[in-house]
């Protein structure tokens, strides 16, 4: 199966790879992971008082698409407010990226990622 | 040969978890040898394509007995639940942090200064998690707490991807 240009650039120029200190009360972290293949994905925010996000990074082990999909993620983050975040859809990151449709669940769990990472932060600040 | 029967009953074993592989196997061969195309060549056309459907058969039945995963999988499959596919539900965030740590340090193998130690040492780490999930996955199912067995056969399949990971390291570090 062909990568499309967009996930080629992704996965080999990644964007915003790392990791922050999970304990650190201003960074949420999402972790999840994809059964069926195996792969395994880490996004973290960094949250100002205002509630925007100020930096994010990602950790992902998996197939091509899901590094995209975790990657283009953290860019689209940068700059949103939590809830913007929250709002964000697999399906705009599968067309971003013009993921076939076996790779679809790729965006889901990037989508899911987000998602986790926000609800983690929420959960810390109480 | 019966095709609606389960791949248990096809090699005449009883279902269950634990099972023994040389006979599995022995049983395979045998059956390989009776519905081998071959054996089948001088008869009508028909016939010779059932052989080689029941070939194929054949093979999906051992490969899905013979695997750990997949056997724990087939299982479920014959209790109504597929685990082939993504799952909506939750899975343990403690357990993808020590799978994500665990790939971590496989990523850094070859900058270590003994590679070789430690790609020993996650090896024999992974080993003993599938020895342990394997173990949780009879409890629960012979219990009867298929949702569990369930949960336990995502792990498993995380755990196994990780093996076949290690696996494929060793492979281009050392086997040259």
């Amino acid at each position: 199966m062909a990568y499309s240009e967009q996930v080629i650039d992704h996965y080999e120029n990644p964007r915003n790879v790392g990791k922050m200190d999970d304990k650190d009360g201003h960074v949420g972290t999402g972790m999840v992971g994809a059964p069926a293949c195996g792969d395994v994905m880490r996004l973290q925010i960094r949250v100002n008082d205002d509630g925007v996000i100020e930096d994010a990074k990602f950790k992902t082990y998996g197939c091509g698409s899901a590094i995209a999909s975790s990657s283009l993620v953290t860019e689209w983050v940068k700059g949103m407010t939590l809830d913007q975040a929250a709002e964000l859809k697999n399906a705009q990151i599968a067309e971003e990226l013009a993921l076939p449709p076996v790779k679809i669940h790729c965006s889901v769990l990037a989508e899911d990622a987000i998602k986790a990472a926000v609800e983690d932060y929420r959960k810390k600040q109480g | 040969m019966d095709m609606t029967r389960n791949y248990f009953e096809l090699f005449d074993l009883q279902p269950g978890f634990e099972l023994d592989l040389g006979l599995l196997s022995e049983r395979y061969r045998e059956l390989q040898k009776q519905w081998h195309p071959d054996r089948f060549a001088h008869l009508s056309e028909r016939e010779r394509r059932l052989s080689v459907q029941y070939t194929a058969h054949l093979n999906e039945a051992f490969q899905s007995l013979k695997s750990p995963l997949r056997r724990a999988q087939y299982l479920l499959l014959l209790q109504g639940r597929d685990t082939h596919g993504e799952s909506g539900a939750q899975l343990d965030p403690m357990f993808l942090m020590e799978q994500m740590e665990l790939r971590e340090r496989l990523s850094e193998v070859a900058e270590q200064d003994d590679p070789e130690a430690e790609l020993e040492q996650l090896q024999q780490e992974a080993e003993q998690a599938l020895r342990e999930l394997r173990a949780e996955f009879v409890s629960l199912y012979t219990g009867g707490d298929l949702e569990g067995a369930e949960r336990t056969v995502r792990k498993m399949q995380f755990a196994t991807k990780l093996e076949t990971e290690i696996e494929a390291l060793e492979d281009r570090l050392f086997d040259d």
